[in-house]
């Protein structure tokens, strides 16, 4: 597919080996992690809707891998990577999925709402498009706190036909605020293809009703991915205000973890996984570059399950909340206080 | 003590709360450049600079922006323009803000207010009228407040924008132009604290915002009347001050719940069951409400006025709870 680039600075040329690496660790820990998700679920160890990241993981890493920790990004009902990604304990992940008093929403929140606000993870969203404006309000207070921190909002190509895009964005551009929209563009909307809901040609087209800048990498390419975030977050920092990053993707698995997937083919599937496989891709390319030999890919996979697996045995270990933990966290302060705020 | 109107006293609460704590910012449609429609901001981009901003009218972004602001150590305070607009951003204020808190454990605060200018006033018919606090107690994980004077508007604001969950603030646009005595020192109205109005022995007015002087009037007649009608003024509508209501009603063994909100499925039908949940046995009469009819507030003074609970419905609902009718 062309696409309309600008050449960014190959800024990831200038990373260490084990930077480049890093890269890798991260998207392998992401396929990792929802690999074992996708079979806790179908082994009905993991109850809830969860759906999974596989073959965006280059995007979620390419990203991440220009914010600090105290760069703050909101994420979508797709959100396992992002959280990975930004810092997020695979432990405290999977003991949320397993609806776990040791999660990161001590079982409140599961897969839809996973989130961890300590490294700046604002938390998955049930509501396809909710993210953007809470992005826009995180680049309020960077203004505000005269902070050069910014703010990535992920969202999908269903997510940017949403009125919530239009609303934040407008603003972001108006005020020039820190924030940087990640579209994922995996081609699917749950059943619903991207043509036939996207009016423009590319999400990134969009961008030129709000005066901002937009552009379309392949969200499949890590170093693509690295690269264009680097310098729009770079720029976001500078005060050069919002842009969007459209990234192309495609969706490896159902919406969900269950989907029959009626609506396409097991082929066209095989063949983008086949062909375009992010993590497949990223090897190729560091081993033909020598800074990899299969041997480290290898370690990297174990090392990966073994975490997953440690995570795996953590969640289904700790203990579940107590039911009256149920009437707990919804204000600042405890129903022992207030009997009334829970009743 | 020195009376100033309700719009001063909320303005005030804005520069005490502004100067108090830097990370207190406000934006709004209409509020620099015009100073609010009823003047309740003027004067804050002088002395707070970008701290009070113009947006765009993008309800949506006002009630989301703020949640992402609270979550990152900023206190937003986002002005509605009027309370019907709420609809517009209804996800945000439903699934955004209100479940925040809870969905993600306890992560973080979230420190902001949403103000909500609100009520029947210059014939503003449907879309400009309304009393919406029925849409919102039903969403676990909000704090909705009412003042009913200047007094209360200051105190309630300035508690609101210092608590760590999401406030929305009803203010009543027929209050603005009122004056009240304000205290010149500092002072807080603690939310979840209803106020007994006037003391009574016959029977207790649950009431809030503007209905709270409406009742007021009408047990000054009914005083002359011989009836005793004690007013309790909610303040805080969620979570509401039960405690205070419920020794009220177990004191004179009959409630009227008035509000200007349409009846059907309001905050009036909550309190009743209350009421009677915990009170069923102290109670001499059924617990009665006051509330608009189920209609929208519709455009014509004769049409609305027929529309609106006035102080006759008042009246004849505590008059029946005291088995008086005429």
């Amino acid at each position: 597919m062309p696409f309309q680039k600008r050449e960014f600075p190959n800024k990831f040329s200038t990373l260490s080996r084990e930077e480049m690496l890093g890269l890798l660790r991260t998207m392998i820990r992401i396929r990792a992690f929802e690999s074992r998700v996708e079979e806790l679920f179908l082994n009905r160890k993991i109850p809830g809707f969860v759906h999974l990241y596989i073959g965006e993981e280059a995007i979620a890493s390419g990203v991440m891998a220009n914010l600090t920790k105290k760069d703050c990004i909101t994420s979508t009902h797709r959100g396992h990577g992002h959280a990975i990604a930004k810092g997020a304990e695979t432990n405290r992940m999977m003991a949320e999925l397993f609806g776990r008093e040791t999660g990161y929403c001590k079982g409140k929140g599961g897969s839809m709402h996973i989130a961890d606000f300590a490294v700046g993870m604002l938390g998955a969203n049930g509501v396809v498009g909710g993210g953007y404006n809470i992005a826009v309000g995180a680049g309020m207070s960077a203004m505000i706190k005269k902070t050069d921190d910014v703010a990535v909002c992920f969202f999908g190509d269903g997510a940017s036909n949403r009125g919530t895009f239009h609303e934040g964005i407008n603003l972001a551009a108006l005020w020039k605020l820190p924030v940087i929209f990640v579209n994922e563009n995996n081609q699917w909307a749950s059943t619903t293809p991207t043509a036939a809901a996207l009016s423009a040609a590319k999400v990134s087209d969009r961008a030129k009703g709000y005066g901002i800048e937009g552009y379309t990498v392949d969200g499949n390419n890590v170093i693509e991915v690295y690269n264009a975030a680097a310098a729009l977050v770079e720029e976001a920092r500078k005060g050069k205000g919002p842009t969007i990053l459209e990234c192309m993707t495609y969706r490896i698995k159902g919406h969900y973890v269950g989907d029959p997937e009626k609506y396409r083919t097991k082929e066209e599937v095989q063949k983008h996984f086949t062909e375009n496989d992010p993590i497949t891709r990223y090897v190729q390319y560091l081993k033909d570059k020598k800074l990899i030999d299969d041997a480290e890919v290898s370690a990297m996979n174990d090392e990966a399950a073994k975490e997953i697996a440690t995570a795996e045995k953590f969640a289904e270990e700790s203990p579940f909340p107590e039911p009256e933990d149920a009437l707990n966290d919804l204000f600042s302060f405890s129903p022992s206080e207030f009997p009334e705020a829970v009743k | 003590m020195r009376t100033i109107t309700f719009s001063q006293a909320t303005l005030e609460a804005m520069q005490e709360e502004m100067r108090r704590d830097p990370t207190v910012f406000v934006y709004g449609e209409d509020i620099v450049r015009q100073g609010g429609i009823f003047g309740q901001f003027k004067g804050l981009p002088e002395e707070f600079g970008d701290r009070i901003r113009d947006v765009p009218i993008s309800e949506t972004m006002i009630v989301g922006a703020a949640l992402g602001a609270a979550l990152t150590g900023t206190r937003p305070v986002a002005d509605m323009h009027f309370a019907d607009f709420i609809g517009v951003a209804f996800d945000e204020v439903a699934n955004q803000i209100a479940k925040n808190r809870y969905m993600f454990g306890g992560q973080a605060n979230i420190p902001l207010v949403i103000r909500a200018p609100d009520g029947i006033s210059k014939q503003a018919a449907a879309q400009h009228s309304q009393s919406v606090e029925g849409w919102l107690q039903n969403i676990p994980g909000l704090i909705i407040v009412s003042p009913s004077s200047p007094a209360t508007a200051k105190g309630l604001l300035k508690s609101a924008i210092r608590q760590d969950d999401p406030v929305i603030f009803f203010e009543h646009k027929m209050l603005y132009p009122q004056k009240g005595p304000v205290p010149e020192e500092e002072y807080l109205t603690p939310i979840g604290k209803a106020e007994v109005r006037r003391q009574g022995k016959d029977l207790t007015i649950v009431t809030y915002s503007i209905m709270v002087q409406k009742c007021e009037e009408v047990a000054a007649e009914l005083e002359k009347e011989g009836i005793s009608v004690e007013i309790i003024d909610l303040l805080t509508l969620k979570p509401f001050d039960e405690e205070t209501v419920l020794a009220s009603v177990r004191k004179t063994h009959r409630c009227v719940v008035a509000h200007e909100a349409v009846m059907t499925g309001g905050l009036g039908a909550e309190i009743a069951a209350r009421v009677q949940e915990h009170a069923f046995y102290h109670l001499d009469a059924p617990v009665l409400r006051v509330g608009a009819k189920n209609v929208p507030v519709p455009f014509s003074a004769v049409l609305e006025n027929f529309v609106a609970a006035n102080q006759g419905d008042i009246k004849r609902a505590v008059k029946k709870a005291l088995y008086r009718e005429e």
